[in-house]
Parts: C-alpha cells; structure tokens; sequence
C-alpha cells in the first residue's frame, strides 16, 4: 500500500490546477532533479557516491539470525554488521539491540537527555513536495512572523525555561530570505545559548553568515535517499535538485558550523535503505570531517492539513525503535533526536535506550505558542483522572480551539503526538531517571 | 582463501599478507624465509657499503619480490627522503618505508618528521609506506599527504612483546581508510593471527623471524598464521555468549504497534 | 683530505672511480653520493676529488 498524497484545493485558479496536474503526471515537464542550477554551490566531494554505492543490490532478507548475533557481539561493528541490524532478521532481536545500545549510550552520554524547543518563523514555501503540509500548492494559512513577534515567541518559550531553540522555516528564499533568517538568529542569542537551523539548503557563504548571526547547527533532512523516489515526490523548486540538499551538511560545515544532523522522513519508501543511507551519510562525512558534532532524527510520515490519510506505511514503532538501535550500535557517538511526531510513551521509553535529544513545548504552528503554553497549563495543572489516550485527545482539541481562536497564526507543517510543556518533559524525563540538561556548551 | 582479496598499494596488487624483514640473518638464509613465507615484498635497508668480501643481498631476493627500501638510520625528514633517493637509485623501484627514529633506547618513530617526509615523497611518486606510532592525528594526516599504507607499531621495534598497542591500531583500522599494515614488535605467529582478526591489512615481521630456531620453519608458521588471520576477519568472527540473563524489567516493553 | 664512507683518505686530486675501485667495492652493487649529490654512474670516472669533498658508497643491506 502507498501513500495518496496529491490533494486537490478548490481555491486553485483553473490554470494553476492544470499547471498542478501536469507537473504530477508528466514527468517530462519536470527539471533534471540530479542536475545543480546555477547560482548552487557544487562542492567536490564524493560522500554521495560512496552513499549511494552502498545502496545497490541488498538483499535484506538474506540476513540471518546469526548475522544479527555477529553483530551485536562486533565490537566496532562493520557497515555490513549495521546491515543486518536494520534487516527484518533483527525485528525479534529487539530486546537485545535495546540491551546494547543502552550501553554504547549509556558510554558516550551518561543518563543525560538534551531538551530543545523549535521554533516555525515562517510556513511559506517554493517547492512542490507532495507529502508535506508547507507544500506550495497546499491551502493552508501561510504565516511570516515579524521581528516583533519572533522576539514576543523567544520571550515566551525563553520564559519556560528552554536555553536550546531550532528555528524553522518552510523552503521560500523569497518569503523567508537569509538575512530575515540572520536577523531571527540574532534575536535567538539574545533568549537562547544555542542556536540550530532547520531551513532550505544555502550555499557556503550563507551558512558562514549564519554562524556569524548565531546560528551554529544545521538539519537538513534528505527525506529520501532513493534518487528516483525522490524525483517523484519533490515535483517543483530548488529542494528538487538531489544532490544539492545532499550536500547541504558539508556546506554548512565549510561555513563553520559546529554540528549537522541528518534524516530521512521514513516511510516515504523503502525505510531500511532510507536509514542506512542516512547513517552512511553522516558515517562518512565525520570520517572526512571528525572535529564536527553529528546527530540524526528519526521523522516518520505524519497527516498534514487537507491530508489526514498520510501516514508511515510500515514504520511501525518497533521498526522504528529497531533503527534507533541500529544507530546507536554503528554510530555510538552521535546525537539522536526525537521529535513530537512520536507519542509521550515512545518518547519516555525510547529516551532510556538511545535517544539523547527532545523536543519539548513544541508547535509547528506559526506565532501561537503562547496560546498553546496558557491552554496545556491549564489542563496539566488539572492533573486529571483521564486516560493517556483522553487527555490526549482533550489537549488536541484545546490545542484546536486556542488556534482557531488566533486567526493571526499559520498553520502546522505537521500533527503532532506528544504535547507536553517543557515544565511537564522536564519533571517526566527526570521521573524516568534521566537527567535533563539544557545546554552544555559554549557558542564559539 | 579468496582469490579476489588483494592487497593493493599503490596500485599495485598483492596476493600475500606477509611483508617480511630481511635484517638480522643470513643472507643465505633469505631465499628460503621468502618461500617458505610466500612473501611478495621483502624489506631493505641503506647502508654504507662494504667493501672486500661482501656480497649482495640484490642476487638473494628472488625475482618478482617488491623491495621496499626503508630509510632506517634517518633522524629527520630531509636524511629520510635523502635515503629515498639513493634507494630508488640504488634499483629499488618506487617503494619506500620511510622510517624515522629519534631515539636510539627505545627506537620509536618520529610522527611529525615522518609526516613531512611521506608528504615530499609522494609528491615525488613515491608509494610511501610510513612506519609510525599509532596515533589516530597522525594517521590521519598521513593519508592527507598521500601515504599509501600506514604502518603503525605494535611494541618497540625488534622486541618482539607483541601487540601492546592493540587498542590503537583497531582505532585506526576502524577510521583510516588505507590499508592498516602491523609493523614491528610482533613476537608470534598468534600475535600476527589476532591483529590479522581484527582488520590489520598486513603483517610486517622481521626479528620474530630472524631470532627463531629455524628460521624458514618460523616464516612458515607466520605465514599460516596470517592467512588463517585474514580468513577469520572475512568470515566474520562469529557471536560470544556472555552469562547472566535478560533483565526482568524489558526495555521495549513500551513498543505499541 | 677526501672522506670516504666517514674515513679521511689522502686522495685529493685522484679520479673517483680508480679510488672506489681501490678500495675493492663490488662493482654495480653501490651507488654513490658525492657531497650530497647522488652521482650517476657515468660521472664517476669523469669526477676528479678535491679536498674537502665528502663521498658515500652505499648499498642494501638486510633490514626491517
């Protein structure tokens, strides 16, 4: 079963329909996705074909029960070893991925859980990605948040007890250029000690720009790693072009950067082939690059608005928690984010095995968390009696209303799962026994 | 063994894993050791020469054996590619060990100084193989200026205490992509077997081999024991069961599908 | 004085081949650097020694 994801809006002129239509159908009208446009950086470097080279011919139900075995027992366990871990053998494993990676990140991290807020400053977009609610053809509220209101949003979330903040913007140079992204970073310092990124790839001058307004960590996700997936689902704008946002993490390297994290959005296609492609990313540019900081996140598809249907195919949680391992195991040293796609239960559980990074007090709304703070206050403060699932659903419909009732804000790029304020992850990531840490490092 | 699994420097391919040292014994005894060891390359050094009754160690390597001259006796990186130079004129091909030592207790490679000779001689055309201290910095740097191996020790040169560096030549092993090849210090067969397991490309060995009872019998053990070492890592060393149980309490016990 | 292979010899104003030869080093088995030049061979019958001059006859040995 695949996704459906293209979604008619009757608010299209007819033109721009047709125009819609035979972009999706059509491939012939669409631009060389593999080939660099002119004003992109087009760096030397050959960690794409080593990634890609090694995503050709896997058979990944030829692994066995003992290549699992083998693996878990390598003490630096090889590409093939991680193989075996991502393969349908190791599902059954689980327990015993678990085991190992709690140890490898009990090394490298302690019991530590890094706690971030990300902030959406804008939901405009120039490209046509056909699975993402910011998608340019998509009716939704389109939001550009003024320097006044992004700092009102910084106070907010600064107030709550965040010192770490991703900004976000939807993929528009135009709408969201860099330097209103520069100006955003340097009201960020003013409230935050750390600064991350996750907007559309710049070239290296503009990462170095960045840095320089504050910014020091890049995610770029390549949501798929599959060349062919990839150009039927990113049909229009610059995130078409491939090998550009491939190398958007080396770029912001060159630009000084101090960390880059990595992901594909699972369940967009085959999901082993996507996560061991993201993990031989980052495996191979630390090589080339060992001074720099690497994390990787986890996305999985998720409805977005005019799209309730779309959801992570066969990604279910034990996959998911099965790459989390997986990566743990490969990569001990990295970082692992998970994000409020996934449920508080996912989260609480997977943060004791091998994720080092949430998100707390998240919207991926534009300019409402204020709202959303006052209304989650309340209904947590009313520590009710409801079930998990109950309260769920009532912070999803007081979410709803404070939105509805904001008609200033943009919408969400995607649902969310796990609603909790940072007070509440907090004292929860603290109850399971781990210890939350806002920040621990020095912007140089 | 797979007749695929090369080991290629510079190029060049090698079917044997065994690089061995001509030091220390007699010449006469080379033409066996090298047989018996089914070496493909064979070290040398550069020395004054003698004169009078000494005969050429040139007309004891059998043909189709790579030399690969090292610049023992060097302190700095200017004697080291002087020593090059007189090797490669000497007839010695376009291979070179570059060896650099400051210390004459201990013996132990000179990183820095060994870096900026491997730099000028690649760019010579040099396939330079440094020996070298197993320093992660170093090796890396030693790849940036165009080594075609490095070859980090195990214990101070002809020792032969065996693979105390153990922990460090698997950190290179793990983050240098070049052929990662044990050099000095390695005392037995099994040494040369275990360091072959854990992803060594090759083993150089000299003394174990020079100081041994019956030498040609001894290059016949290295050399099984390096094939048998090679296989092993191939295969893909299989599981080892620890004691105790899994906890009572599962990890995943939160998976909702 | 001419110092050969690190030996002060009285051999100023002598062809360089004839001395090499003298001291009964094995033809073609050596190369020889002449003041820290290394000297192709066709040269070493046309070098004349001069004082001063620093000589190094060379060749392999066995060694790890």
């Amino acid at each position: 079963m695949e996704n459906e994801f293209l979604v008619d809006s009757d608010k299209l002129s007819e033109a721009a329909l047709k125009r819609k239509h035979e972009i999706e159908n059509n491939k012939s009208v669409r631009i060389d996705h593999m080939k660099f446009l002119p004003n992109m950086d087009q760096l030397e470097s050959d960690i794409q074909d080593k990634v890609l080279e090694n995503l050709k011919d896997i058979d990944w139900d030829s692994y066995t029960d003992a290549d699992v075995y083998r693996a878990l027992a390598a003490k630096t366990p090889s590409i093939e070893d991680f193989k075996a871990l991502l393969s349908p053998a190791a599902k059954k494993h689980i327990e015993k991925m678990a085991a190992r990676a709690k140890i490898e990140t009990a090394k490298h991290f302690g019991n530590t859980v890094y706690l971030f807020t990300p902030l959406y400053i804008a939901n405009y977009c120039d490209n046509y990605c056909v699975y993402c609610g910011f998608n340019c053809y998509n009716d939704i509220k389109r939001k550009k948040m003024s320097f006044e209101e992004i700092r009102h949003e910084m106070e907010v979330i600064s107030k709550s007890g965040i010192e770490e903040i991703l900004i976000l913007t939807g993929e528009s140079p135009i709408y969201s250029d860099v330097k209103y992204i520069g100006e955003a970073c340097k009201l960020a310092r003013k409230y935050f000690k750390n600064v991350g990124l996750e907007i559309y790839p710049v070239n290296v001058n503009d990462y170095k720009y960045l840095h320089e307004c504050g910014a020091d960590y890049v995610t770029v996700f390549q949501e798929t790693y599959n060349p062919d997936k990839y150009e039927t689902l990113h049909l229009l704008g610059n995130k078409r072009i491939f090998p550009y946002r491939f190398q958007a993490q080396e770029r912001a390297i060159l630009g000084g950067m101090r960390g880059v994290a990595f992901s594909a959005l699972l369940g967009l296609t085959n999901f082993r082939e996507d996560a061991l492609a993201s993990a031989l990313h980052l495996y191979f540019l630390a090589r080339k690059y060992p001074h720099v900081e690497y994390s990787l996140s986890c996305p999985r598809l998720r409805p977005i608005v005019n799209n309730d249907k779309i959801n992570p195919l066969d990604v279910h949680e034990t996959e998911l928690c099965q790459i989390l391992c997986a990566y743990r195991i490969f990569l001990p040293y990295v970082g692992i984010t998970v994000s409020s796609r996934e449920e508080k239960h996912f989260r609480d559980g997977i943060a004791k095995i091998c994720a080092t990074k949430i998100s707390a007090g998240v919207s991926t709304g534009i300019g409402d968390h204020e709202e959303k703070y006052e209304a989650y206050k309340e209904e947590e403060e009313k520590e009710s009696k409801a079930s998990d699932f109950d309260k769920k659903e009532s912070i999803k419909a007081l979410q709803q209303e404070a939105v509805s009732e904001n008609e200033e804000c943009g919408d969400e790029q995607f649902d969310i799962s796990d609603r909790r304020s940072f007070d509440q992850m907090y004292d929860d990531m603290a109850g399971e026994g781990l210890q939350p840490v806002l920040n621990d490092y020095i912007y140089v | 063994m797979n007749k695929e699994d090369k080991l290629v420097l510079g190029g060049r391919e090698f079917n044997s894993r065994f690089i061995l040292g001509s030091g220390k014994y007699n010449l006469e005894l080379i033409k066996a050791a090298v047989e018996n060891a089914g070496a493909e390359i064979i070290t040398l050094a550069v020395r004054r020469a003698n004169t009078k009754d000494s005969e050429n160690i040139m007309d004891y390597v059998p043909e189709n054996v790579t030399l690969l001259p090292n610049t023992s006796g060097a302190r700095d990186a200017s004697e080291a590619v002087r020593i090059a130079h007189l090797s490669r004129e000497l007839g010695g091909g376009d291979f070179v060990k570059v060896e650099i030592m400051k210390d004459s207790k201990y013996l132990l490679p000179d990183n820095n100084e060994t870096i900026k000779a491997t730099e000028i001689l690649a760019k010579e055309g040099f396939v330079v193989l440094p020996y070298m201290y197993p320093d992660l910095y170093a090796a890396r740097e030693l790849e940036n200026v165009g080594a075609a191996a490095v070859m980090p020790l195990a214990s101070p040169i002809g020792s032969n205490r065996g693979l105390a560096t153990k922990d460090f030549i698997q950190i290179l092993i793990d983050e240098i992509d070049l052929p990662i090849i044990v050099d000095a210090g390695i005392g037995k067969p099994s040494e040369a077997c275990a360091a072959m397991e854990m992803g060594a490309s090759a083993i150089m060995c000299n003394t174990a081999i020079a100081t041994a009872k019956d030498i040609p019998m001894m290059a016949t053990a290295f050399k099984m024991a390096i094939e048998a070492g090679r296989s092993a890592y191939l295969a893909g060393l299989g599981r080892v069961l620890t004691r105790g149980s899994e906890s009572m309490d599962p990890l995943t016990g939160f998976l909702r599908d | 004085m001419v110092k050969i292979n690190g030996q002060s010899l009285e051999v100023a104003g002598r062809n360089l081949l004839e001395v090499v030869r003298e001291l009964e080093f094995k033809d073609n088995s050596y190369v020889i650097e002449y003041n820290l030049e290394i000297l192709k061979k066709e040269f070493y019958d046309k070098t004349t020694l001069k004082d001063g001059d620093v000589v190094e006859v060379v060749s392999f040995m066995g060694g790890g």
